[in-house]
């Protein structure tokens, strides 16, 4: 059977080339980064470059960029790092409500350390609107927080605005970009934020590293306590091989992005119009446009969002109902409630996600498939 | 080709063995466990649908080579199940929420998703049996006397009794463990589960309180003629025909024989006072016949673990018979279902009134 993925939003294929990067560093450059001899020396070098080729590709300094185990813990370091360093000027935090779960589920435990956090609406195709986030300001606000492009609907914000707000009443400006690097151009020497947050895996790196993005000045609380790596702000041995296989990934990603985005948006954009073609009450969810160049997210009225998934696995091809940080089984996303969506039309959503190695024919056999299973309800 | 079937999967020695015996018989087999309830706090390793239950379900099916899904049902449980179970408790009645779970999840909702997938069958690890007679699907017996779990399936439409095979009709508990065990599947030596899943440690009202906000308050035991004998705990922790537990001594033995909501009072009474000639049912579902015309004998289970009583079955309107025992019978508690039987053959049954 042939077997097609879709779902690149939650993980993406490791490219050849990062692999081969990565190799040398599990065997033969194995050395422990803090020590002294050449061993290590190598470990760390090889660290360094990829610091620098990471800050060079987001057009930032490589002492701002910090590696961590994953994009949630960067999130989590951000988030509570930034709140507990800052808490003397205010306790009050601004999120947007369709946040992914390791900003969500922060924020709610900052509030249960006596932390305020506004959780700022979105319209009906996932934006935050400057105007919504000027009006939640406050005197003690000390932070704000917008994902850069959603993880479920693909909804790009429109960052350097909100960012600007921010810093125009004096508060700091986090993003989760978790699905946006490496899938846009980002350039931190335009768009002004003070921390930002990736992950490797999204764009065909390894998983376990993420980093974060600090500005140079910016005060944080290390979240891992411990020996001195990442300028005593994140203990523990550095993940050298992931670290290397990051930077490799976001350095191919990076390269021919326009082209690449081009092939994406065109496959996503045939897959939008046939799959709509198929029945006029299917709903594309998010925005028309500001979208990111993969995400699809359609709510399907005649068919359950679970059932759908199972067929789908069951003849081959991976999807997603949305999420898959709350998939031991489907339940109706938070981000299309925000929306506005209703529970049924929440419940009956499918994302696929394409990436440059979705091929014609991927996307050719999952029309054949979904007119199937579509077809079989109306009758 | 091969038939298509989604067995639900508890990640117990049942439903477990049910899913090997179909893979077994050449049928092609997803799992699948109906995540009905889940509360993290009081996540027990026996009830059926806790993370540890999905764990030991996923672990099952990957040593089977199965496809394996955790689907949510937990709204229409929450609706159909937990809220008909708490309302009937409010009404001063027994209700047994498992009947309602088959009837409206396992092989209502359940079935109906397995055929939108374009399954031919939904299994469970039931022991019971189907089979077909003369164009009618019939529900019998399981060949275990001990394990048989036909009363609780009483509800089963032709419709669905056609779509539905339980495997574990032809054996006995012990060797569906030795079959197990032979499978190398690590549940072979669970225990059998007892309890209502989403009541821990039989506290009922706790349940309701946390789902109403309606307080559990204390009140009177009472004789038959009114008179205070004592205080209760609270009318959901009682039900009809219990002895033990009531902590009264009035010198010879108690039952329940009422419980009256209304002036939030349990009566208690002698043991003639829970003997009953008869019993009006409702609620009716029918499997060997259409409906009910005439008189017919059949046994009677009034309970899960009752023994079968002798008793004439009388139709009484449109959705109604009376039930006149042979002999009569103690502790007929209203909201639990009576179940008709012929011989071997599920007749049909209906909730007591």
């Amino acid at each position: 059977m042939q077997q097609v993925y879709l779902d690149n939003a939650a993980t993406t294929r490791l490219k050849q080339e990062v692999l081969e990067a990565m190799l040398p560093y599990l065997q033969e450059s194995y050395g422990n980064a803090s020590s002294l001899y050449q061993l290590g020396q190598q470990s760390k070098r090889a660290i360094e470059n990829a610091r620098e080729s990471i800050a060079r590709l987001l057009q930032v300094q490589p002492k701002e960029i910090y590696f961590t185990a994953s994009g949630t813990e960067a999130d989590n370091w951000a988030l509570k790092g930034l709140a507990m360093a800052h808490q003397h000027r205010g306790k009050h935090l601004i999120i947007s409500s369709i946040e992914h779960h390791a900003i969500l589920h922060s924020a709610h435990f900052l509030e249960r350390q006596g932390f305020e956090v506004t959780y700022l609406p979105v319209d009906e195709f996932g934006v935050v609107q400057p105007a919504v986030l000027t009006a939640a300001m406050r005197p003690d606000t000390i932070l704000v927080s917008i994902m850069w492009a959603n993880n479920e609907i693909g909804t790009i914000q429109p960052i350097a605005e909100l960012a600007r707000i921010a810093h125009d009443h004096g508060v700091f400006f986090h993003t989760d970009a978790v699905q946006a690097v490496g899938s846009l151009e980002i350039d931190l020497s335009v768009v002004n934020v003070d921390a930002l947050s990736f992950s490797a895996h999204k764009f065909h790196g390894p998983k376990g590293v993420g980093a974060l993005f600090l500005r140079n000045s910016v005060k944080i609380e290390p979240f891992l306590h411990g020996g001195s790596q990442e300028r005593d702000l994140r203990a523990g041995t550095e993940n050298v091989v992931g670290i290397v296989g990051m930077a490799k990934a976001l350095e191919l990603a990076l390269a021919d992005l326009p082209k690449k985005t081009a092939y994406t948006q065109t496959l996503r954009d045939q897959l939008i119009t046939e799959i709509r073609a198929i029945d006029s009450k299917i709903k594309l969810n998010g925005h028309p446009t500001q979208r990111l160049p993969g995400n699809t997210n359609f709510s399907f009225p005649s068919m359950a969002g679970d059932v759908l998934l199972m067929s789908l696995d069951m003849q081959g091809i991976a999807a997603s109902s949305g999420s898959a940080c709350s998939a031991l089984s489907v339940e109706p996303s938070h981000v299309l409630l925000a929306c506005g969506i209703s529970k049924e039309l929440a419940k009956s959503a499918l994302r696929f996600s394409l990436s440059d190695d979705t091929t014609q024919a991927d996307i050719d056999r999952l029309l054949v498939v979904m007119r199937q299973l579509l077809q079989k309800v109306s009758q | 080709m091969k038939k298509k079937v989604m067995v639900g999967m508890s990640g117990g020695v049942d439903s477990s063995v049910a899913a090997a015996l179909l893979l077994e018989q050449g049928y092609e087999v997803v799992g699948v466990t109906m995540q009905i309830w889940q509360d993290d706090k009081k996540d027990d390793a026996g009830s059926c649908c806790s993370l540890s239950a999905v764990d030991d379900a996923r672990r099952v099916a990957n040593t089977l080579g199965i496809p394996y899904y955790v689907l949510n049902f937990k709204e229409i449980f929450d609706q159909k199940v937990i809220e008909y179970f708490t309302n009937e408790y409010l009404r001063g009645k027994t209700p047994n929420p498992c009947i309602a779970c088959n009837r409206y999840i396992k092989f209502d909702e359940f079935l109906r998703k397995a055929r939108e997938m374009g399954m031919d069958y939904v299994a469970t690890g039931h022991y019971a049996t189907v089979v077909q007679e003369n164009g009618r699907y019939l529900l019998k017996r399981s060949v275990s006397v001990a394990k048989d779990q036909t009363y609780p399936l009483y509800n089963l439409t032709q419709d669905q009794l056609a779509h539905t095979l339980f495997p574990l009709a032809p054996y006995e508990k012990p060797q569906v463990r030795e079959m197990a065990k032979k499978l190398g599947l690590g549940v072979a030596s669970k225990p059998d589960s007892q309890d209502i899943c989403f009541v821990v440690h039989r506290d009922y009202a706790s349940v309701i309180e946390e789902r109403t906000g309606i307080k559990v308050e204390p009140g009177n035991f009472v004789d038959g003629q009114g008179k205070i004998l004592g205080r209760h705990k609270g009318i959901y922790h009682y039900t009809i025909g219990q002895r033990k537990g009531l902590g009264i001594a009035t010198g010879k033995p108690v039952f329940v024989s009422k419980i009256d909501v209304d002036r939030n009072e349990i009566v208690l009474g002698e043991e003639s006072s829970i003997l009953a000639d008869s019993l009006i049912a409702a609620d009716l579902n029918f499997i060997a016949i259409d409906r009910l015309e005439a008189p017919v004998q059949a046994t009677v289970k009034i309970r899960y673990g009752s023994r079968e009583a002798a008793a004439t079955i009388e139709p009484l309107g449109a959705d109604q018979v009376k039930v006149v025992f042979e002999q009569p019978q103690r502790a007929v508690t209203a909201g639990q279902s009576v179940v008709f039987y012929q011989g071997d053959t599920v007749l049909g049954g209906g909730i007591i009134q």
